[in-house]
């Protein structure tokens, strides 16, 4: 009935990454690796370079310097549908949902990519389109039990509270069935109630499924809480890295947060 | 007796129940959930093996006969089934209400002395868990959805697959186990027990018999002619005896299909979707729906709105006339019947209503406006008098013979009498065996000769109608000697849709006065209609032009009052608005949503207080819990209004109809 939960080998590789627009850095020689299986937080106080980092991660961004490796395979330049037919699948800090469509349509688009007939086939629907369409409709139900959203799967996402459409950008990512999900922020601007329901879900995802997760938060109780290793990035640098304790006892880390007496 | 059904040898238990159904009516659809999006559905034999396995694989992780298993969780098949599989085993199940806070929790599995758990989830097992050191009779818990509980290495966890699995291993070398123990059971023993919500004390647990649930059940089918063709939807709590009349007990001997709704949030959609022929709502339930559709209605197109209140009006006139099939003028049968076309028909279909033949309320009187509202669309809507004690029924309103005001007859079976005080009186084939462990309490409820003191006030009107009154432990007298019925004044100030909870004091003061708990839903949409700002429930309930509302609300009641030679004392002097909405987590409501007046009373005494002082405002501090068990305080300083109060005894009826407001 039980195992503990595996943590496996290195999946991501970031090498000695920087990032430049024009003459702002803002990533100088960032170097760490996520582990299979585990939860991976990134912080820093705002402009340390987070969302950047992330946005290198999924090719969103061209790092300047340095290579991404990821399962093996190393890039220098990758891009964003690459990354996502290789197992990688995001959130955004601000929404990005499609708000006239309905949470079910939202997370079939999660499917995109693994759909294989052509847009003939769907534009004819009956056959084998259709046969494609319901085994992804079960994949999104899945996804859709998996995150109790059942009650919303109808409703267009504009009007869904913000808490419940950060859920359903969850959904959407998890319906992509990724190796590895990159979280912008999942947390920002949720109550207390909200918080800690995504945590659950969270939590509950990388171990369903075993999904490899990246995080970005601002919140460090939740960060510390959840989190297997912690990266901490200041001005684009990384000061530290290592268990949440470790990162917690970290002078530079408490500096970067607190700030530095001047004399 | 009035006549009624006996069980026989044959059918006098669940289990047998079942295999008779899967013999008879095998590959009639016994049970629905809806899941992934898509209503899986199970026949009658499907469900018997289901048991069978369960009721085997239970067996070899030791449940005994006369053991007590909890079942906790929303309304699921399995957690159905194992109700059944524990009866053929000769144990007992106790379902757990699924939102209990862990001290009420640990007091009914220490009081039942429970055994087993079998519950629905991690939220659940970790309920559980976090009270098992203190149950020491407590020996397993089996789980049905085994979603986050892969790293519990608990040796007391089993999972239901797994259970069932065994079961069906136990059951190939043992081929002749289930029959003979399901032989075994007979009419009297105890097949469920359930603890009553309580509004005075600890729960109690309420044992009853084979025979009380089967012979109810049956007695019920029979007066209104359920068949195995019906459908119902089971979505109230299964700690409740009315949900295990209704979706377990009455299924079985009717073997009508049972659905169970997706979650706890699609209950309205899954309504809509599967379209029940039989449906029982508490009174609150009814209220939801139709301030939702009248929401709706008044934020629609003017041409929709108009027809609506047009065909609404015809419907009030000749609706209950046509329904009860008694004359009507041709011309208004015409309206009516375009009416049905354009209104009533693609309401009742929007609601989940189109297919009704039977529906019950009932706990609760309902506004006389609503039980009018659902009748004059053509919803044979009927009130029941009901207790846990009688195994739901004592009284149903005929066919044909249904007020608003009165409660009905004696359902099948059942004798009524009222006592030289008031009290209403019952004995039936229903009435329950005993209280558990509570010898006092079931000789103070139950006679020696089988009637029970239902702790209601009552009389049998001229139609042989039972109306009830009040609790007439609640009764009380105003200073000037007027009796105070504060149920009575409280369900008045209910029928408002901005109001959902109101509490009314008087017994022993000068004159009556009511804390109000506004309806967030209604009265969010009502200030958003007139640009009102407010930031949430507190302070929304702080609002002086919410208190405007309410006091017209308040005032309407005491019109209505006004007009009752006996209830003018009653009219409501002074009140105020809660920042808070009172709740079952506080211990302020039953589980069935029933106001504790003794906590309400002892936590909220400075606020009874500042009501009966000259005081305009009242500082108040209370505490909420939240569903985990942590506790916050919120803080507020309460406005207290004065009401008008009417002299003279002009009877001015009470402006409560529907879209009037």
């Amino acid at each position: 009935m039980s195992q503990e939960r595996r943590i496996g080998d290195v999946i991501l590789k970031v090498d000695n990454v920087s990032l430049a627009f024009g003459g702002v850095k803002a990533l100088t020689n960032i170097t760490f690796d996520v582990c299979e299986g585990e939860v991976r937080s990134i912080i820093g106080p705002n402009g340390a370079g987070k969302s950047s980092m992330l946005n290198c991660i999924n090719g969103f961004y061209k790092p300047t310097e340095g290579i991404i490796t990821f399962k093996g395979e190393s890039h220098s330049q990758m891009e964003t549908h690459q990354a996502a037919s290789q197992g990688i699948a995001r959130t955004f800090q601000n929404i990005a949902l499609f708000k006239g469509m309905t949470t079910l349509d939202n997370v079939m688009t999660g499917r995109n990519l693994k759909m294989r007939k052509n847009f003939l086939w769907q534009s004819l629907y009956y056959g084998p389109a259709m046969r494609e369409e319901l085994e992804h409709r079960e994949a999104a139900e899945r996804v859709i039990d998996f995150l109790e959203i059942e009650s919303i799967r109808k409703t267009v996402v504009g009007r869904l509270p913000y808490g419940l459409q950060k859920r359903v950008e969850l959904a959407r990512a998890l319906a992509a069935e990724p190796d590895m999900l990159l979280l912008d922020e999942p947390m920002a601007g949720m109550n207390y109630e909200e918080k800690e329901d995504m945590c659950r879900y969270i939590l509950d995802v990388n171990d369903e499924f075993g999904t490899t997760i990246v995080l970005i938060e601002h919140d460090m109780s939740v960060v510390m809480d959840i989190s297997d290793r912690v990266v901490v990035l200041d001005y684009g640098q990384k000061i530290a890295d290592g268990d949440p304790d470790e990162v917690r006892a970290n002078q530079r880390v408490i500096d970067a947060y607190l700030g530095v007496q001047h004399d | 007796m009035t006549g009624g059904i006996v069980a026989n040898e044959t059918a006098n238990t669940f289990p047998k129940l079942l295999e008779r159904n899967a013999h008879i009516r095998g590959k009639r659809v016994a049970i629905r959930e809806k899941d992934f999006g898509i209503w899986q559905s199970w026949n009658w034999s499907e469900v018997a093996k289901e048991v069978r396995s369960l009721a085997c694989g239970l067996q070899v992780i030791g449940v005994n006969r006369g053991d007590k298993v909890m079942v906790c969780g929303d309304n699921r098949p399995d957690l159905y089934w194992s109700l059944t599989a524990v009866q053929a085993l000769g144990g007992v199940p106790v379902p757990v209400y699924q939102d209990s806070v862990a001290d009420e929790m640990q007091y009914i599995y220490e009081h039942a002395e429970a055994t087993f758990a079998i519950v629905e989830n991690q939220e659940q097992v970790d309920k559980v868990l976090g009270i098992k050191d203190k149950i020491p009779s407590l020996k397993g818990i089996v789980y049905t959805d085994t979603r986050g509980l892969r790293h519990y290495n608990h040796p007391s966890l089993y999972d239901f697959a797994v259970v069932q699995e065994e079961g069906r291993k136990y059951d190939a070398a043992n081929p002749n186990f289930y029959k003979e123990k399901i032989s075994s059971g007979a009419g009297e023993d105890i097949c469920i027990m359930l603890y009553t919500s309580g509004t005075t004390g600890r729960p109690k647990g309420v044992m009853l018999s084979f025979d009380n649930m089967i012979i109810t059940s049956a007695n019920c089918s029979e007066l209104e002619g359920l068949s195995d063709q019906d459908d119902i939807l089971a979505y109230l709590p299964m700690a409740w005896i009315g949900d295990n009349i209704f979706s377990f007990a009455q299924s079985y001997v009717s073997g009508y299909c049972v659905n169970c709704p997706e979650s706890s949030e699609t209950v309205l959609e899954d309504l809509r979707e599967v379209g029940p022929s039989y449906f029982f709502a508490p009174p609150r339930i009814f209220e939801n729906i139709l301030t939702t559709a009248m929401i709706r209605i008044e934020d629609s197109a003017a041409i929709k709105r108009k027809m609506f209140h047009f065909f609404m009006n015809v419907a009030k006139r000749v609706g209950l006339d046509v329904l009860d099939s008694k004359p009507v003028s041709l011309g208004d049968r015409l309206l009516y019947w375009l009416g049905d076309i354009l209104v009533y028909a693609p309401l009742k279909n929007v609601l989940g209503l189109s297919k009704i033949q039977l529906a019950y309320t009932g706990g609760v009187a309902i506004g006389p406006d609503i039980f009018i509202f659902y009748r004059s669309l053509g919803i044979n809507l009927k009130q029941i008098y009901a207790s846990t004690e009688a195994a739901v029924f004592i009284t149903i309103q005929r066919d044909g013979e249904v007020r608003p005001e009165t409660s009905g007859k004696p359902a099948l079976g059942v004798e009524l009498k009222i006592a030289e005080d008031g009290e209403v009186m019952f004995r039936s084939p229903g009435v329950f065996q005993a209280y558990f462990k509570n010898a006092e309490a079931t000789h103070s409820t139950k006679t020696d000769d089988g009637w029970v003191h239902t702790g209601d006030a009552g009389f049998i009107d001229g139609d042989d109608d039972l109306r009830i009154i009040d609790r007439s432990n609640d009764v009380g007298k105003i200073n000037n000697g007027a009796m105070f019925a504060p149920n009575f004044i409280e369900n008045k100030l209910k029928f408002f849709p901005h109001i959902r909870e109101a509490v009314t004091f008087g017994d022993g003061r000068d004159n009556v006065a009511a804390f109000i708990n506004i309806d967030q839903e209604s009265v969010a949409n009502w200030a958003e209609r007139r640009n009102l700002a407010f930031s949430g429930y507190t302070d929304l309930a702080g609002q002086d032009l919410v208190y405007d509302l309410i006091q017209e609300c308040v005032e309407s009641v005491n019109k209505d009052l006004a007009g009752d030679e006996n209830l003018k004392s009653s009219q409501i002097k002074r009140f105020l608005i809660l920042h808070k909405e009172l709740d079952a987590d506080d211990g302020e409501l039953t589980r069935t949503r029933k106001v504790r007046r003794s906590v309400v009373v002892e936590r909220y005494g400075e606020l009874i207080e500042a009501l009966y002082s000259g005081k305009t405002s009242c500082e108040v501090e209370a505490e909420v819990t939240f569903e985990d068990g942590r506790k916050d305080n919120i803080r507020a300083n309460l406005k207290i209004r004065e009401a008008i109060i009417n002299g003279g005894t002009q009877a001015i009826a009470a402006d409560t109809a529907y879209g009037g407001k």
